[in-house]
């Protein structure tokens, strides 16, 4: 049995990553699951500066998921080369930075200065719903994306994956825009735009206003866009949106993703990626599946 | 430190104390390890509600591996705790957070400050202190549904407010503070917001020590999500801006320390 995947040339040792977020860098994680069994950790968002993020609250409950609207708050990539690269080393895991900036030429100075890093692969977030500027204002227009990709990929050192936004009309536009430029792959889906209303304070329940949603909730929708950006494209896809076990996973390999990451769950229950791993693990002995590869996209 | 586990835990015995106040203990191993200040993370049957409920431990049980929560009612999640009867299965995390650092009241004057659901976990540090010169227990209800009170007289010197004057001082606990002419080195609180904003400023204005207890919405409660930060006056360790993670940096802080 072989659960390896590839992507963009790189291999990874079963398709299970954290999504971008809801790990850290995975130290607070560590505690719980065992780093080395992981296909890649995806780090929380890095931009070139330290960032404040949003006001409290910055987090709700809400049916079936939760909304987060923490705005990006990260330490900046120097402190992240000094602390996080060298404890993520220690592990033998792929490594995936999430990049984040306000403007082309702040993603851009992140992806230099990660340049000559053992960073395995780069995730482009151009898809956050809650900062003022940039995030998701690249990622929701097809020529704003198709720009901002080449610029990457022209300094980028390591494959990249430009992260998509499912606050769109047609995912196809955006994902054939990221492929047209020379992203390696694309990962989806980030949350999507909710808002929740307190209404003993009548006022809004996270101080952002509008946050984004993920869990469980929203795992329809990202497989139905996974399966449609798979036919679109032939870069590969790494899909996220509420996967809590192994068969929400399988379904979106199914659906066409390579590669696929376990987000808000890791809040509720912090072994959920070792459990998908194994999960899949038993799917493949029950259908006599000797390479996980077999499975990405039959759902045609 | 030790390490943080999730556990499939069994409720020991549960009673309401009063209106909407419930009190639990439970069957873990995580009682060994708990200090004062410190919580849990409660997580729900229902799967439609998916985050845990952060709960102060209010006592602990060594000997017979047993943890105490007292907790209101105020949601969904809430609700669901309230109806588990002995036996029932709890699905906790912990310990989390840092407790009090109970060392500092030796030998000092020590006030414990509880506002409401801030109360119980003054009881686990009531409990656990040592060596302190005196201390004075100062609690903050609603109105004569009063919990806990009799268990902290055990231990120290209880004044009590109410909101209504019903029980003790009419007001808060800074006015009865004032009223009976407390005085103390040091402090020790749990309660609302405006009840930590009169104990840091009034601490301040005394120029002696407090150690707050704060709260906020959390997705994680291991320090991954960022969704329950305080502003700090200095820059923080980890997050390199003027942002500390309650659940782990905290919930206790120096409250010269945080921006309130």
């Amino acid at each position: 049995m072989n659960t390896k995947i590839t992507i963009a040339g790189v291999t990874f040792k079963n398709p299970v990553m954290t999504a971008s977020g809801t790990f850290g860098s995975g130290m607070e994680y560590a505690e719980f699951v065992d780093l080395n069994c992981l296909g890649a950790v995806v780090t929380k968002g890095v931009a070139n500066v330290p960032w404040e993020g949003n006001p409290t609250p910055r987090v709700q409950e809400t049916y079936g998921g939760m909304l987060n609207a923490i705005g990006l708050q990260n330490p900046g990539v120097d402190v992240f080369i000094r602390r996080d690269i060298p404890f993520l080393k220690q592990y033998d895991t792929r490594i995936i930075v999430n990049v984040c900036g306000q403007s082309v030429s702040d993603y851009v100075e992140v992806v230099e200065k990660l340049a000559e890093q053992p960073v395995d692969m780069l995730e482009i977030n151009v898809s956050c719903p809650n900062v003022k500027h940039g995030g998701i204002a690249f990622g929701q227009d097809p020529k704003c994306l198709f720009d901002i990709t080449k610029e990457i990929k022209i300094k980028a050192k390591q494959p990249i994956i430009m992260k998509l936004s499912p606050n769109v009309t047609d995912i196809t536009e955006m994902a054939k825009a990221a492929e047209a430029a020379g992203s390696d792959a694309i990962s989806l889906i980030n949350t999507i735009t909710g808002m929740k209303v307190d209404i003993h304070k009548k006022t809004f329940a996270l101080a952002n206003k509008t946050g984004g949603l993920s869990g469980p909730a929203i795992k329809p929708i990202a497989v139905r866009m996974v399966y449609q950006a798979a036919n679109a494209v032939k870069i590969p896809i790494i899909g996220m949106g509420g996967i809590a076990c192994a068969e929400d996973a399988i379904e979106f390999l199914l659906a066409g993703a390579s590669g696929v990451a376990v987000g808000a769950m890791n809040f509720v229950n912090p072994y959920t990626t070792a459990e998908v791993i194994k999960g899949i693990e038993e799917y493949m002995c029950q259908y006599n599946i000797e390479e996980l590869t077999e499975i990405i996209g039959a759902v045609k | 430190m030790e390490q943080k586990k999730k556990e499939f835990a069994r409720v020991y015995k549960q009673q309401q104390i009063a209106p909407g106040i419930y009190d639990m203990w439970i069957n873990t191993t995580l009682a060994r390890q708990a200090k004062p200040g410190q919580f849990i993370s409660v997580y729900t049957q229902d799967k439609s509600a998916l985050l845990p409920r952060p709960i102060s431990i209010c006592e602990t049980d060594v000997v017979n591996d047993r943890l105490r929560i007292v907790y209101r009612v105020a949601g969904k999640g809430t609700t669901e705790f309230s109806r588990y009867k002995t036996g029932h299965r709890v699905d906790i995390l912990g310990a989390l957070g840092n407790g009090f650092p109970l060392e500092k009241a030796e030998g000092k004057h020590l006030f414990l400050i509880g506002g409401g659901i801030g109360i119980p976990p003054m009881l686990a540090v009531a409990k656990a202190v040592k060596n302190a010169a005196s201390i004075d227990v100062i609690v903050g209800y609603r109105d004569k549904e009063l919990f806990l009170a009799e268990d902290l007289e055990k231990y120290a010197s209880i004044h009590i407010a109410t909101e209504d004057g019903s029980v003790g001082t009419k007001g808060t606990v800074m006015n009865v503070i004032e009223e009976k002419k407390l005085e103390a080195d040091i402090i020790f609180a749990c309660g609302p917001m405006p009840m930590l904003r009169a104990i840091k400023k009034y601490a301040g204005e005394k120029g002696i020590a407090a150690y707050i207890s704060l709260e906020e919405r959390m997705a994680c409660g291991v320090g991954a999500c960022l969704g329950c930060v305080v502003k700090t006056t200095k820059i923080d360790h980890h997050s390199h801006v003027n942002n500390a993670r309650i659940c782990t940096d905290g919930p206790v802080y120096n409250a010269e320390d945080v921006e309130i």
